[in-house]
């Protein structure tokens, strides 16, 4: 609902809004965070939070770039689906990395991916030795291009993208016994436990499964610039945790709203969209204007739980 | 209403108290006067509005209708912090305390005790420690609450409650998880406050302690006042039947003879470090064993660490095969189930839906695939429903939203879901009405009638005589004796318990 009242300001700002491009565009953008979202969703539904997210993008895509340019297949086509596996191995060896670390190591999660978070940007800083690393051929570039730029019936592959992520998301928490298990976890650690469920295997299978939306944010991305520095990613991580809160996930745990999610990412990237066309506010205050939705979203959210 | 013409004058007074939550009344013009000096219980089923008027006199609930009268003259209160001011303290029933901070620093909180700019901790640690050996619990008062038992957590919020300045005291289920001993040493620093002319409302599902206690009594049933008499005319089992507004048939059920046979579940010199040592015990099939002893004396620990809930070791065998529990799964998959007694912090989703919570343990019997099956999760929840009496409106209903007695009936269901052959019930009537009291001792000895072995762990040792074949009683971490047949009673278990005769007139420290 805040989302289409936004969609009516945004047009009423600009009719160019809604031009086909525009929206094409906007959601592409939000690709990478709504992604991300999802996985951040599931993590933070079962009372984790994983803030390592925009520098293990930042990594996994540094990898995923290096492996292109190895040559190592010939034939483009193989080559670039290698990268993508290759990105979803990574991806879900860095959540493995940090579920592990929090649940055996019982620390806590806020701090492992604060941890984890330092080891993957200046890994990839390293690799880059501190500039960036670029796609080198441009026929691979020219392929890859594909499924940034390319579209299936008209709909742009990002947008499949966001919708296959959040329906496989959505699927995961609503209808699957895992799901369940992890809002129980969530929700109330001691019942899980004492209901005969493994607390520590479910948190961590959350960290893999961030892990690999962060890969498919990943294999998204990396097309859309061809390169990855030590500035890529950077802030995601706050903007996911932002997309899912506004969607009304509790950052406690226990409940969560996948669509909400969905919906948060979005109501972000058409904010920062509508100020770019707009001139009524300097795009340099998007941060701002974005700091103030998530504390209106919980102040209403407060209110809507009163009301009740 | 007849005016006040007595020659004490109420010093609290409820007038016409209704309370609407959103259609529903739950608290229907009440009237109760409490006098100085006077012990005045509240009893009634849960649901009857015992917690609502309380709640209403302490300044935590508005009333819809009617008034509060302080010596007389009307009175809004604006909070509980209000009310407090007023002298009106109310001792809750859940535990309010901050897990991380000491019994003193609890006691204190929000009044401490200041030596110029800084608090002086020596003082109220000092006047902590004498708060609670009022109560003969020797416990340092500078732990954690949190590393406390939940009988003493509870004691401490008693000393916190009283420690404010106060002319009323409203004690909500003081005792739910106390020991007779505690009990006893509570009980009487309750007649010490009436002694000293303070007005003591006493909410209690202890028919025998307020007959104990209690002057006047106040029965509530379904938000209605039904009677108020003095204590004195009233015996436990005529209170009961005003409580539930009928007849009760006996409290216990007809037991089985005790099993002769194989025992199915033995467990040899188990440990569970700084709780429990060398404990060794078997239950046979069919047979109900009780577990007594004092808070402390490491009854729920033991079973916590035999479940794999907590750090222990030692032999078990189930049906004649070794066991080891990692944890409380593997032990479901043995057959062999522990429902906690912490329903609300370890035993359900309180803010999940009576379906979830059902299945949650044994929820890979409703899959079909990767997809939970709804609809065989709605015909287990209407046969639990119906097996076990769980009386739900709406079924949509949150399992924090449902009474005591209903959350243990959903427990129970939601582990026998895994048709265990051992079944442990640790404090099965805590917090529950006395109509499901009834119901719960029931489909305990149903439970053993197919065949189960069952084990109850319980603070109220009535209900162990009434329900149990053979009752081991544990002391500081050890089985201590066992009793069983026409040797179970009360004055057997208190010995062995506290290792004291108390009928030699060797009182407890």
């Amino acid at each position: 609902m805040a989302l289409a009242l936004l969609c009516v300001l945004g047009v009423l700002v600009n009719p160019r809004f809604l031009g086909l491009e525009n929206i094409t565009n906007v959601l592409a953008r939000s690709t990478f965070i709504a992604t991300i979202a999802v996985g951040q969703t599931l993590v933070i539904v079962g009372g984790g939070l994983d803030l390592s997210v925009g520098a293990m993008a930042a990594l996994v895509s540094g990898l995923v770039i290096l492996f292109l340019n190895s040559g190592l297949i010939a034939d483009p086509t193989l080559l670039i689906l290698a990268a993508m596996a290759l990105s979803l191995v990574a991806g879900a060896l860095c959540g493995l990395f940090n579920g592990l670390t929090s649940t055996l190591g019982k620390i806590e999660p806020f701090i492992v991916t604060l941890g984890s978070m330092g080891i993957f940007r200046s890994l990839l800083t390293w690799l880059a030795q501190g500039g960036s690393i670029t796609i080198k051929s441009s026929d691979v570039r020219a392929a890859y291009s594909q499924v940034y730029f390319g579209d299936l019936f008209g709909v742009p592959y990002p947008v499949l993208v966001i919708l296959g992520v959040a329906i496989l998301g959505a699927f995961i928490l609503y209808s699957t016994a895992y799901g369940r298990h992890v809002r129980a976890v969530g929700s109330n650690e001691d019942v899980a436990r004492y209901s005969g469920i493994s607390v520590a295997r479910v948190r961590t299978i959350t960290y893999v499964l961030q892990g690999l939306c962060v890969a498919i944010a990943v294999i998204v991305y990396v097309p859309r610039l061809s390169s990855a520095s030590s500035t890529t990613g950077l802030g995601w991580e706050l903007t996911a945790i932002t997309a899912v809160v506004v969607g009304g996930t509790r950052l406690k745990g226990g409940v969560g709203r996948m669509w909400g999610t969905i919906a948060g990412a979005l109501i972000l990237e058409v904010i920062g969209n509508i100020m770019l066309l707009s001139n009524l506010v300097s795009e340099y205050l998007i941060g701002a204007v974005q700091g103030a939705i998530i504390i209106i979203a919980m102040l209403a959210q407060r209110g809507l739980a009163r009301g009740r | 209403m007849t005016p006040a013409a007595a020659p004490d004058a109420p010093l609290l007074e409820a007038v016409g108290l209704s309370r609407l939550f959103g259609p529903v009344e739950v608290l229907s013009d009440v009237s109760v006067a409490f006098r100085r000096g006077e012990v005045h219980a509240i009893i009634g089923e849960n649901g009857a509005g015992k917690s609502t008027l309380m709640r209403i006199l302490s300044g935590h609930l508005a009333p819809s209708r009617g008034a509060i009268r302080l010596d007389g003259a009307p009175l809004a209160l604006r909070g509980p912090v209000d009310a407090e001011r007023r002298g009106i303290v109310l001792v809750h029933q859940e535990i309010m305390l901050a897990p991380d901070l000491s019994i003193a620093e609890n006691m204190f909180l929000g009044r401490e005790l200041r030596r110029g700019a800084a608090v002086d901790d020596r003082t109220m640690n000092a006047r902590a420690e004498e708060a609670m050996r009022v109560f003969g619990v020797d416990v340092s008062v500078t732990v954690p609450v949190q590393r406390l038992s939940i009988a003493r957590r509870q004691l401490a919020q008693i000393a916190r409650a009283l420690g404010a300045p106060h002319r009323i005291a409203i004690f909500d289920e003081p005792t739910a998880s106390l020991t007779p001993v505690e009990t006893g040493a509570l009980l009487k620093l309750i007649r010490e406050l009436k002694a000293t002319g303070i007005a003591v409302v006493y909410i209690s599902h202890r028919l025998e302690e307020v007959k104990a206690i209690a002057d006047v009594v106040t029965i509530l049933r379904d938000g209605k006042h039904v009677a108020t008499s003095p204590a004195a005319e009233l015996q436990p089992v005529d209170m009961a039947r005003l409580m539930v507004g009928r007849d009760l048939l006996a409290l216990y059920p007809p037991r089985a003879p005790a099993p002769t046979g194989e025992p199915a579940f033995v467990v040899s010199g188990f440990n569970a470090p700084g709780f429990a040592e060398s404990a060794s015990f078997s239950v046979r099939p069919g047979e109900i064993l009780g577990f007594s002893g004092l808070i402390g004396a490491g009854r729920t620990e033991l079973f916590e660490a035999l479940f794999g809930l907590r750090k222990g070791g030692g032999e078990i065998r189930l049906n004649e095969a070794a066991q080891r529990w990692p944890d409380a799964r593997s032990a479901m998959n043995a057959g062999a189930v522990y429902l906690t007694e912490d329903r609300k912090g370890k035993g359900l989703l309180l803010e999940e839906t009576v379906a979830t919570n059902l299945t949650l343990a044994a929820l890979e019997r409703f899959q079909r695939g990767p997809l939970i099956d709804r609809a065989k999760e709605g015909r287990a929840l209407d046969e639990a429903i119906r097996r076990f009496d769980i009386r739900i409106g709406d079924k949509g209903i949150l399992a924090g939203q449902m009474s005591g007695g209903n959350q243990q009936k959903l427990l129970i269901a939601k582990m026998l879901l895994l048709d265990p052959k051992l079944v442990v019930i640790d404090e099965p009537t805590r917090g529950v009405d006395i109509g499901a009291k009834q119901q719960i001792y029931r489909f305990i000895v149903a439970l053993a009638a197919e065949g189960r072995s069952v084990i109850v762990i319980s603070s109220e040792m009535t209900e162990l005589i009434g329900v149990c074949h053979r009752i081991i009683v544990m002391r500081n971490g050890q089985i201590v004796g066992e009793v069983a047949g026409d040797a179970m009673t009360e004055h057997a278990i208190v010995v062995l318990a506290t290792g004291v005769d108390v009928s030699a007139g060797e009182a407890h420290k």
